[in-house]
């Protein structure tokens, strides 16, 4: 037998791992053959965009219009163009930054978490979510940065040796610490995105009719061929980049909580925040994918790849971070209360839990929209209901924008000192205008994106298509009655 | 070598059961496979190929601890020796609130080198023009791409081939050159 490579159990152990129990619910439906995805996936860039992707594009492209305005007046007026004041130093913009930043963690769960857990039904979603992740960033990274006010010195943030005597930066400081760890997870994700997009561009390039698709798909493939020893690093690259993304998204926005946590201001100076933050992110960032996801599959028609069984599974991971996430929420009120720090706890009762306070409303709207609302999806049927799902994910991510709002305006706007308590804050024009700038600036990326780039990994999908595809279930009905011995001898001994 | 052509069978299948014996066959039979392109990655295609593990892991390792080992390295000097910063009179060697740099550093240095590791060893760029055997190596064929000598009778390897069930099979001449890639050097000999 042969002598190279792993051993013969070892290979039989891996062939046990392509075979699916019916049970599973097939990732691809259809009669579909390598071609036929390939064509389904593929069609959307090669044809011309559709009416209703010029209405979109327009649309975020205005809407990015203004977020530019609105911030041409922050730049020159300052700050104060965003009705921040005394107390309130942090308002819209830092909650639009935890937001933001949170959304794009489920890209990075779904593409490296889920790699690690071996979960197939990754592969319909992963690349589009990826993407998401990538510009969910960029447009949280907006926020800090404007938020310096004189934006032209951000570069103070950057450790070199400067002409300000040799003084460095702080890096005991929680706020370097975002800085390093928003640009590593960008670079990061950005790098696992694209590697992951070689093959398929490389699929599109091959495939290029016009001399300017030959050209910038040539280009943006790096020349890709598909060799097997390729192959086998890029699948050890994954891997491993996978295996670094996984730490790295938990570490992001446990380091974003460090903002909070590590301060001295009552409602944020909790143990509890870390992995509290991250279960809140992989949650609002789910719903964010099933908005993404419901939307595209309906555009594209890619109802084969994106399956009613996909948007179950994801709705599992929102039903599980939506109720951790609310365990979060009554440990910290439990917290506050038997940890008898009057401040806390009047930051608790009094500036959040009591609804009558100014921003009581927004805790309860908070607590609905994340605790009670998600329950929905114990019931398979609600699961499994695309109106219901698309409703659920705007609902969650409302909620989970309040979550964020809550947590920094209710604690800093009434501070040590009841003198300073006078103002309501209430965002300015171009505060929202910022907003929705990053809106317009998402959804004008990914657009883009839409149309230019393959949306489902088809390289992947492939991989599983003969484990995981309808047509090719079927046929393993037969081998499902064979021991695992016999299938071993008859329809994998013969390949090596 | 660049400049000189060289002349290859390319033989397409459609379907990786069938695939699978036959680079075993062509193997055991001492052709020389050049390469085997495929449009999604073949579990244990390298394996029969007798192609050696890539360790650009082990790579990736390695830049990882150096990552580690500069932010380490680097916060303690300035914070030290460059220009100590008295923060409440706190220690200035304050190891637990570096351990978030040095982290996410540890991961930057580990990803950007494996992926630039990668595009190195697999000859990736931007502007990089490769020799296309088969246009839908990318698509639904697994395409092989089987090397010829001076010995060779390319005749009669096509009609090996034919019989290994390759759906497609010509003969082509490249250039030779980094663009073809070049793995026969690592390959290991089929030993039965």
């Amino acid at each position: 037998m042969r002598k190279t490579g792993c051993s013969q159990k070892h290979i039989k152990d891996m062939s046990l791992l392509k075979y699916e129990s019916q049970i599973r619910e097939p990732l691809v439906d259809g009669d579909k053959d390598y071609h036929q995805v390939t064509e389904d996936i593929i069609r959307p860039i090669e044809a011309k965009p559709s009416r209703l992707w010029y209405i979109g594009f327009t649309i975020s492209a205005l809407l990015l219009l203004f977020g530019v305005y609105s911030i041409y007046r922050e730049v020159t007026y300052g700050i104060g163009q965003w009705n921040l004041n005394k107390t309130i130093g942090w308002g819209w913009d830092i909650t639009n930054f935890v937001w933001w930043i949170g959304i794009g963690h489920a890209g990075t769960l779904i593409s490296a978490i889920l790699l690690l857990f071996r979960q197939g039904w990754r592969t319909g979603v992963n690349r589009a979510a990826e993407a998401m992740t990538i510009f969910a960033v960029i447009c949280a990274g907006q926020f800090p940065i404007w938020h310096m006010g004189r934006v032209w010195m951000a570069f103070f943030v950057l450790p070199y040796p400067n002409t300000r005597g040799p003084l460095w930066v702080n890096f005991n400081s929680p706020l370097l610490w975002d800085v390093f760890a928003i640009s590593t997870y960008f670079t990061v994700s950005l790098l696992f995105w694209y590697s992951g997009l070689l093959p398929d561009l490389a699929t599109v390039r091959d495939r290029a009719k016009t001399k300017f698709r030959k050209m910038f798909y040539g280009v943006a493939s790096f020349g890709w061929s598909g060799s097997t020893k390729h192959w086998q690093r890029h699948e050890s690259l994954s891997l491993v980049l996978a295996g670094l993304s996984t730490p790295l998204v938990l570490s992001v926005h446990t380091i974003v909580s460090f903002d909070f946590a590590t301060s001295v201001i009552p409602g944020w100076h909790t143990t509890i925040f870390p992995p509290y933050f991250v279960a809140g992110a992989i949650f609002s960032g789910f719903a964010m994918v099933q908005t993404l996801m419901i939307i595209l599959r309906k555009v594209f028609a890619l109802h084969d790849y994106i399956t009613i069984g996909h948007i179950e599974a994801m709705n599992k991971v929102i039903v599980l971070t939506g109720s951790i996430v609310g365990c979060a929420y009554l440990t910290e009120l439990f917290i506050a209360w038997y940890g008898q720090n009057p401040y806390e706890w009047y930051a608790f009762s009094q500036n959040r839990a009591n609804i009558f306070s100014p921003y009581g409303w927004s805790y309860w709207l908070m607590m609905f929209c994340n605790v009670v609302s998600p329950q929905l999806f114990w019931s398979r049927k609600l699961r499994r209901n695309i109106t219901v799902t698309f409703f659920m994910s705007i609902v969650v991510n409302i909620g989970m924008w309040y979550e964020r709002f809550v947590i920094i305006v209710t604690s800093v706007y009434r501070d040590y000192l009841p003198s300073s308590w006078s103002t309501y804050y209430s965002p300015s024009i171009y505060e929202i205008g910022f907003y929705l700038g990053t809106f317009g600036l998402f959804f004008f990326c990914f657009f883009l994106f839409a149309k230019y780039f393959p949306v489902i990994a088809v390289a992947e999908i492939k991989a599983v298509l003969k484990t995981s595809g309808e047509n090719y279930k079927v046929k393993m009905t037969e081998t499902e009655k064979k021991d695992a011995e016999k299938f071993y001898i008859e329809e994998v001994a013969h390949e090596h | 070598m660049a400049g000189g052509i060289k002349k290859f069978v390319v033989a397409c299948f459609d379907d990786e059961k069938v695939l699978f014996p036959a680079v075993k066959n062509v193997r055991k039979a001492g052709y020389k496979i050049h390469d085997v392109y495929t449009p999604f990655p073949v579990h244990g295609l390298d394996h029969a190929m007798g192609l050696r593990e890539t360790s650009i892991h082990t790579a990736g390792f390695i830049y990882a601890i150096t990552g580690t080992t500069t932010a380490l390295s680097f916060i303690s000097w300035v914070f030290t020796n460059d220009w100590p910063l008295n923060i409440g009179g706190k220690p200035h060697f304050a190891l637990p609130a570096w351990i978030p740099i040095t982290f996410e550093l540890t991961v930057l240095f580990s990803a950007v080198g494996m992926v630039l590791t990668f595009c190195y060893l697999c000859n990736l760029a931007p502007f990089v023009k490769k020799h296309v055997f088969h246009p839908r190596a990318t698509d639904d064929l697994f395409v092989m791409a089987i090397e010829c000598t001076d010995k060779t009778d390319d005749a009669e390897v096509q009609n090996f081939l034919q019989q290994a069930g390759a759906t497609e099979i010509k003969v082509e001449s490249a250039e030779t050159g980094w663009w073809i890639g070049r793995y026969d050097r690592e390959q290991k000999l089929y030993r039965d």
